[in-house]
């Protein structure tokens, strides 16, 4: 069972016995073997192992960062602090004030750590892979967002928040009839929809791209052995494979920020007076 | 590769598992708890010290410079409380002093007028003794005079006492009267 769960962690590539065979990464790289638990809900694959590594890494840093925090910070505290006065300051704060964003900057610092640690597994060996590459993540936090703007534009004022939505101020009556069914749709359901294909999508294909690229690299090095000159393809595959690897840190960060500055927006968005 | 097939078919990545689903809600809600209920209020607990530590270094700031000023505003005052008083010891002194000279000089005045009077006295007294020595001198003298060129002696008679007695009223007279002439 321990074998099978570090094999599980930690996959090698299989050697191909003389082949020269390339295999293309596919949508199943994100559904690996089932590790524990096979055939009840609380299945744990590889991705859902990492998911729950990224997690308790949250819960150590913020905890050991959090724990006996002075007026004069450490290195430590610096560092926490300067991640959580981001979320806190440039996000929450400057969308919503400081009233507003002291209200819900519980949901939106989760969502940007969240989102973040999920998605840097993505380049982190040995996980290889994020953990919001499966919809689920994505999904769940889409709905909770589209849940919490519907709840704060309904506490705030019910008939402003709906009026706002549906029959935007300054258009003429009659065009209501195009309008409306057009705000319903982009509100309440284009919203969820695009945060979590956005998300996942990108997660998908940057790890798919990485894989693609080192895989073709491992192939041309040493899997094609009658390869020859072709060999010498490695290098560039490996340098974009790297490049891919920087490439989809940025992502990682800008993905985390754009879910938590989009849940910030949409509930700026449902508190406003006016649009 | 029909396996493989199948199973491409059978995991569409917009659909999720239950497990995902699952996994993901647990994730995300000991996430939330952490930050709600631990980090956050930490955090918010932090910054309000700090601003209250600004913002008190700045009321003691502000308290200095006041008790600064206060400080000053007495010294000030005190310093010109001592000036008024240093003018009025002075004023006070110089008024004495005034006071002091005027007094001696009227007790001098006094003293000297006293000095002259004494002397004026004594002057007088002793030219009066010499006037009355002189007159018994004189009228003996006279008498003695008289008795030798009249032959006679009038030392007991009364009408001689009387004669000399009138002889210096005149004489007296003559010299007052010489006196005020002069």
């Amino acid at each position: 069972m321990e074998h099978d769960l570090l094999k599980a962690l930690f996959p090698t590539a299989p050697l191909a016995a003389g082949g020269a065979e390339f295999h293309a990464p596919s949508i199943e790289e994100f559904f690996p073997p089932v590790v524990l638990f096979e055939g009840t809900p609380f299945e744990l694959n590889r991705i859902m192992i990492i998911r729950l590594i990224v997690t308790l890494a949250i819960v150590l840093f913020f905890y050991f960062g959090t724990r006996r925090m002075t007026l004069v910070p450490g290195r430590f505290q610096s560092i926490v602090e300067m991640g959580l006065d981001f979320v806190r300051v440039n996000i929450a704060e400057d969308l919503l004030g400081k009233k507003d964003g002291t209200r819900f900057l519980p949901l939106i610092t989760t969502i940007f750590f969240l989102v973040l640690g999920m998605n840097i597994t993505g380049v982190v060996p040995p996980f290889n892979v994020a953990g919001t590459s499966l919809i689920g993540i994505p999904l769940l936090l889409a709905v909770i967002v589209w849940f919490t703007f519907i709840y704060a534009g309904l506490r705030k004022s019910p008939g402003k928040f709906l009026r706002n939505s549906l029959f935007p101020p300054g258009v003429p009556w009659y065009f209501y009839i195009i309008v409306t069914p057009i705000e319903f749709v982009s509100t309440f359901i284009l919203r969820p929809v695009t945060l979590t294909l956005r998300l996942t999508m990108n997660m998908i294909v940057g790890h798919l791209l990485l894989v693609l690229f080192f895989s073709a690299t491992s192939f041309f090095l040493y899997e094609w052995q009658e390869a020859g000159l072709f060999r010498l393809l490695s290098v560039g595959t490996f340098a974009f494979g790297f490049a891919f690897t920087l490439f989809e840190i940025l992502v990682a960060f800008l993905q985390a920020y754009v879910f938590a500055l989009l849940t910030t927006v949409y509930i700026q968005l449902s508190l406003a007076e006016e649009h | 590769m029909l396996r493989a097939h199948a199973e491409e078919a059978a995991h569409n990545p917009l659909i999720p598992a239950p497990a995902d689903l699952l996994w993901g809600f647990i994730c995300f809600v000991i996430i939330l708890a952490l930050f709600w209920w631990k980090v956050l209020p930490a955090v918010k607990k932090l910054l309000d010290e700090r601003a209250a530590k600004i913002e008190g270094g700045i009321e003691r700031a502000e308290q200095a410079q006041r008790e600064a000023a206060a400080a000053l505003d007495k010294y000030n005052a005190q310093l010109a409380e001592a000036r008024a008083e240093a003018g009025r010891i002075r004023e006070q002194a110089r008024e004495d002093g005034r006071k002091i000279i005027a007094e001696m000089r009227e007790q001098a005045q006094a003293e000297a007028a006293r000095v002259t009077a004494q002397a004026q006295a004594q002057i007088e007294a002793e030219r009066q003794a010499a006037v009355t020595s002189l007159r018994a001198e004189v009228g003996t003298l006279a008498i003695d005079l008289a008795s030798g060129v009249v032959g006679e002696s009038l030392s007991d008679d009364r009408k001689a006492q009387a004669l000399v007695d009138r002889f210096l009223a005149e004489l007296e007279s003559e010299g007052d009267k010489q006196k005020t002439r002069v």
